[in-house]
């Protein structure tokens, strides 16, 4: 186990807090340089969409986890950010102005939706934030002359320097891990100055924040509007990874995608927004696997254990039914939400923290380091 | 003119008079606490001051000027700060984070440049490091500073509450119950340490307290409250003695 020495405020201001740290992201970083050359092209697309939603996990984890402000509407953010480069490029503007305007424009949609959000908490925020999505929804569908309707748009690949980044480069991959890595760097700033304090200082107590001199409708604002921003960012990249955009992919259940990447990722790290992206692109193919190849496995299990050729092919069968069933995704979703919360509320990168306890502890590690304990019971707090 | 006044302070929810027209005054650099049976209106008073309520009438004057219709967060920047009966920290965050929000007052940087981190923030973030650092030396609070708040025993956390007041370098600090749920150690060290905020820092101090030997060991003066008046004023001796008080808390 290593014991740090602090000797210097410095000690607790920068990122890296020792050597380790340097090494180990140094390491990570190199990986993630060479792997477009060495994966195929379909784990580097699935790389460029964990990038993409890990982006929008850092935006919402910022508002979610930091702020504590729980929003269902961060598609409606990512449609904005993605509606606004495509309807930008029409006139031939560069991705640099664009992929700014996108952001910004966003951003101030986020302040606005933050105005309405101040009187508001909990589930009736997350009432807000879903109407907002669905209007936000229900306009790209009917503004035709902007949007193009439930026609959708298409986007056209990133002229960026005088080069063509196409959707499938390598050029495009760092992009969006560049801007993924950028982001991740700002809001570490952010959490360790005044505003991110501010942030967490409103999501622990606000009554607390306020007699504290922070201006709680000011910095809920703030974290809306960022959070938005980032978002819109990567709305900027998810149209031009898809190259085609319509209304209908930026539905609820995307906002729950997210919802899920902060959550089973680890409400209140960043670490968490990248797990719970991984775990989230990971996730569809799985999905998929289950759908086309489970039948045939429990047909076989079945005939194993001396079912007859017709009930074989009746299990297999009624098996193919359940996998391919509507909504079955959103159901395993729900599951997937539900197991987390109860059995493992701080998340993936909560169980990281204890794997990496377990073994700098070993074999010293005790079950009950982690047990939730009631040291006493608030009562009567003001809100 | 008195460095803090209330002047017919009234507090109404509905029929009931949580606060009933009281006025007194805070001279800079006195103690002075408000005793009173529960529900008299002690800790309302404070909700109004630091304008978590907003009174039904009445004005509140700091340092001549009429903060009544102040919006809450401006409070703290006129240098009043406060503690909370139930301990209102910021649950889960380490202790020096809780201490710098008290510092929040003082940040001067912008967004933009915390995004960057620019030098200039960086220097700040020392600055302020600095001020907590000497709060945590003034109340002992040395073993605390990464931990978390909600692994840690009561009684640090009522420190750590009035250390947070401190770091925001207060003129006027208001204590609601500082002894609540203490044992006779802590009190006593409490009771030093307010001391010392006279003494050593020159804060003034209004606070509200049930024990009666930590209100006779501190403060200079006491105001009695019951059922949202003021029943009777003058040093702890004197207040203890007023039949009205007596009435109050024995009954008639």
């Amino acid at each position: 186990m290593r014991f740090l020495f602090k000797t210097d405020y410095e000690d607790d201001i920068r990122l890296f807090p020792h050597s380790g740290y340097v090494v180990s992201y140094g390491v990570l970083l190199a990986i993630l340089a060479i792997a477009p050359f060495v994966l195929s092209s379909y784990l580097v697309s699935q790389l460029v969409f964990v990038c993409i939603y890990a982006t929008v996990g850092v935006g919402l984890m910022i508002l979610t986890g930091f702020t504590g402000q729980a929003s269902l509407g961060h598609a409606a953010f990512l449609a904005i950010g993605a509606y606004t480069a495509a309807y930008l490029q029409q006139f031939n503007v560069p991705f640099p102005v664009y992929f700014l305007a996108a952001g910004l424009l966003t951003g101030v949609v986020g302040a606005l939706v933050g105005f309405p959000a101040l009187r508001l908490q909990g589930i009736y925020l997350v009432i807000a934030t879903i109407s907002f999505a669905f209007i936000v929804e229900e306009v790209l569908a009917r503004w035709e002359s902007v949007t193009h309707g439930n026609e959708g748009m298409r986007v056209k690949t990133i002229q960026l320097l005088g080069t063509t980044v196409s959707r499938d480069s390598p050029g495009f991959y760092f992009l969006c891990l560049g801007f993924l890595i950028l982001t991740i760097l700002g809001t570490l700033n952010l959490l360790r100055s005044p505003t991110g304090r501010a942030f967490v200082a409103i999501r622990d107590s606000e009554t607390a924040a306020r007699s504290m001199g922070v201006n709680v409708s000011l910095y809920k604002v703030k974290s809306f509007a960022i959070s938005a921003a980032i978002t819109g960012f990567a709305g900027v990249l998810f149209a031009h990874k898809l190259s085609f955009i319509s209304p209908e992919m930026f539905t609820l259940q995307l906002s729950i995608e997210f919802i899920i990447v902060i959550l089973i990722g680890g409400t209140f790290s960043l670490h968490g927004a990248v797990l719970g992206a991984i775990f989230l692109v990971m996730i569809d193919p799985f999905l998929t696997y289950l759908k086309d190849d489970m039948p045939g496995i429990i047909a076989g299990i079945a005939a194993t254990f001396g079912a007859g050729k017709d009930t074989a092919m009746r299990i297999k069968d009624s098996a193919a039914a359940i996998a391919s069933a509507n909504g079955l995704k959103g159901a395993i979703y729900g599951l997937i939400i539900v197991l987390f919360v109860l059995f493992e509320p701080l998340g993936l990168y909560g169980r990281w923290l204890k794997i990496k306890l377990f073994f700098q502890l070993f074999p010293l590690y005790k079950r009950a380091t982690f047990k939730r304990q009631k040291i006493y019971v608030k009562s009567e707090r003001n809100r | 003119m008195s460095y803090f006044r209330a002047e017919d302070l009234s507090l109404h929810f509905g029929g009931l008079k949580a606060v009933d027209s009281v006025s007194f005054a805070v001279e800079k650099g006195e103690i002075l606490s408000i005793i009173g049976p529960n529900g008299a209106g002690k800790s309302s008073i404070f909700n109004l001051i630091s304008r978590i309520y907003p009174p039904t009438s009445g004005k509140i004057f700091f340092e001549d000027q009429d903060i009544t219709q102040q919006p809450p967060y401006e409070i703290a920047g006129l240098g009043i700060a406060r503690t909370f009966q139930n301990i209102e920290l910021f649950e889960n965050a380490t202790m020096l984070s809780n201490l710098l929000v008290g510092r929040h007052r003082h940040s001067t940087t912008q967004l933009w440049q915390e995004l960057l981190f620019l030098p200039s923030v960086r220097a700040h973030e020392k600055a302020h490091r600095r001020r907590v650092e000497q709060v945590i030396e003034f109340l002992d609070l040395e073993a605390y500073r990464d931990k978390l708040i909600s692994g840690l025993p009561y009684g640090v956390r009522k420190v750590i509450e009035l250390a947070r007041a401190l770091c925001s370098e207060p003129k006027l600090i208001l204590l609601d119950e500082p002894s609540s749920g203490l044992n006779v150690e802590e009190t006593g060290d409490m009771s030093f340490w307010i001391r010392d905020l006279k003494t050593d820092l020159g804060v003034t101090v209004l606070m509200v307290e049930h024990d009666m030997s930590l209100v006779n060991r501190v403060s200079d003066r006491v105001i009695a409250l019951n059922y949202g008046k003021v029943i009777a004023m003058g040093s702890p001796s004197e207040v203890q003695r007023h039949p009205d008080v007596v009435a109050a808390y024995l009954g008639a």
